[in-house]
């Protein structure tokens, strides 16, 4: 049987300080996947990286990587990971190509096979041009793809990156996201958090959503999208409305005089909702999806319980 | 496989080596280039001028007696603040993280570090010695003590500067020990004089310090004159490389200063 590319349990993290940041999680990666974890800011991604990782020491539990455990096998566990962190971490007076070989150093890779990988991922990655300057003179996306590199250089089996897109503009995030794909597609594992979460829905198969120390979600990005039982699709007018139409399973917003948004439930179809905007003589110039589905339901997930609470009100 | 495992370990090692070597190379007029300088000052003033009113000391002229003092004076503090100042600002910077998500053990990460501490130490210690060549003759009695003494003492500051990296969370925790503790205790370790010029109890003081006995080894290779017995100086510099690095591995393995 394969073992998984990553399995945690009972992962508790308590800070000195008296902080409990993973209040016992369970998660499994399955080997070959592209998967995505996500929440708000300090609800425990970068501290479950972390001890992935040996840069946070756990409290209690368990981290399996390929089936070894970090505990027991930690040269072999780290020999299976590489790490795309948040923060820049390399030396900036040092110059590009010295610090993917150098990492590939650290993992006992002899220089020649250092350089050769090196011109692989740099020239990959779009920075082999730029191998003798100093790193503190790249650009913030240059940063974050040398970042990559360097992660790579020892062909690890698992990827993780956290924030990797943070601060890069669209263009190279989808050259980014087109290479990820193909290393994933190569066999490599790959973990992702992100705050883009259109990120996560284009390219994870599965998901874990984390929450104040807790896991709330882990399943497959189908069948968690499958949970959105409403879509709100927003509607530009021809003319102001006069007054809007109630209807039993669409809610209409005004949101200005020339716009509307409707929450539509799933499964049911637009025809209605054009049915009812016809009978009323609110003529639509276009139509458009309000917001990302993943992002609705990690809002949903996410939410502390007071202002779910507000928001069930409002909606009333 | 055991030969794969060690041919990796030897490749981390001598990787971290070459990146601390490159790091003081590229920055040459900050870390080689002010020793010389000073070096030569102290020999113009108290050497030349002030020493040639000060006579002989220990059968010796008084330049020729202070050069090993001076060149051990130089090896000290550059084989400690290479460290010191590498693993604060790999600390700072952030880039301590790529050997500790790496699979390199704790000990070569010391090996590394003083690797390259001592490296600075000797390349200094030499850049110094030439200077010295233009006020002094040099006359080596024993190769083998002048070479294992710098190189043990050189050993005994890069572990110390590494401590002191380690625990550092801001740039004045690194130069508080070289400013209070280091440079004190180097002065009044006789390289400017020789402790049988003191007081009983101040001879028994200077005792206790244990760069006296580093300066005065070297010395006796150099010149074949010492203060002390030659096997008290090698255990005790003997002592503290092993205290030292028992104590970086004990804390590099608690994570301490660089996990949370």
């Amino acid at each position: 049987m394969t073992n998984p590319a990553l399995e945690i349990r009972g992962l508790h993290k308590t800070y000195r300080n008296g902080f409990e940041a993973l209040k016992g999680i369970d998660l499994t990666v399955a080997p070959g996947s592209f998967f995505a974890l996500l929440g708000p800011n300090g609800a425990g991604k970068s501290t479950t990286i972390g001890i992935i990782t040996s840069l946070i020491n756990k409290t209690s539990g368990t981290v399996r990587v390929f089936g070894h455990d970090l505990d027991h096998e930690i040269q072999e566990v780290k020999r299976s990971i590489g790490v795309v962190p948040q923060e820049f971490n390399f030396n900036t007076f040092e110059p590009v190509g010295e610090i993917v070989v150098n990492q590939a150093g650290y993992y006992g890779i002899p220089r020649q096979e250092a350089w050769r990988r090196t011109r692989h991922y740099l020239g990959e990655l779009g920075l082999w041009d730029q191998r003798k300057e100093m790193a503190r003179t790249l650009s913030g996306g240059m940063k974050r793809r040398l970042m990559i590199a360097r992660a790579l250089v020892h062909e690890p089996r698992l990827l993780i990156l956290d924030e990797p897109t943070a601060g890069v503009d669209i263009e190279l995030r989808r050259s980014m996201w087109d290479f990820l794909r193909n290393i994933n597609c190569d066999g490599r594992s790959i973990i992702l958090t992100t705050h883009y979460l259109e990120e996560a829905e284009r390219l994870c198969r599965s998901i874990a959503i984390i929450d104040h120390g807790r896991i709330v979600a882990n399943t497959t990005m189908k069948s968690l999208l499958a949970k959105l039982d409403t879509e709100t699709v927003v509607l530009d007018l021809l003319a102001p409305a006069e007054r809007l139409p109630a209807h039993d399973s669409i809610v209409l917003r005004a949101v200005d005089e020339l716009t509307l948004e409707a929450d539509i439930s799933r499964g049911q179809s637009l025809n209605i909702l054009f049915q009812l905007l016809d009978r009323h003589a609110i003529k639509v110039q276009s139509m458009r999806n309000k917001t990302n589905r993943l992002e609705e339901l990690f809002i949903r997930m996410t939410q502390t319980p007071s202002n779910r609470g507000k928001e069930i009100r409002t909606a009333r | 496989m055991k030969t794969s495992h060690l041919q990796e370990q030897w490749t981390a090692l001598r990787t971290i080596v070459t990146k601390e070597i490159l790091r003081f190379a590229r920055i040459w007029v900050q870390t080689v280039l002010p020793p010389m300088i000073t070096t030569a000052l102290y020999l113009v003033i108290f050497g030349g001028l002030i020493g040639s009113r000060i006579g002989e000391m220990d059968g010796y002229r008084y330049m020729d007696f202070i050069v090993p003092g001076l060149i051990m004076l130089a090896v000290i503090t550059n084989s400690y603040a290479n460290v010191v100042s590498s693993f604060f600002s790999s600390k700072f910077q952030r880039h301590i993280e790529e050997l500790m998500v790496s699979p390199v053990p704790n000990t070569l990460i010391i090996l590394g570090f003083v690797g390259g501490g001592v490296a600075r130490g000797l390349t200094v210690g030499i850049a110094v010695t030439i200077v010295s060549l233009f006020f002094s003759p040099l006359s080596v009695h024993s190769v083998a003590v002048t070479v294992s003494v710098v190189v043990l003492t050189s050993v005994v500051f890069a572990l110390a500067g590494l401590i002191n990296g380690v625990f550092a969370r801001s740039f004045d925790e690194i130069s508080i020990m070289p400013t209070f503790v280091l440079t004190p205790l180097t002065y009044l370790g006789g390289v400017f004089y020789s402790v049988s010029l003191l007081p009983d109890f101040w001879q028994s003081l200077s005792q206790l310090n244990p760069i006296l006995y580093m300066v005065d080894a070297f010395r006796y290779g150099l010149l074949g004159t010492s203060d002390l017995a030659l096997g008290t100086s090698y255990s005790i510099i003997l002592a503290f490389i092993v205290a030292l690095y028992l104590f970086a591995l004990a804390i590099l393995n608690r994570g301490i200063g660089i996990r949370s």
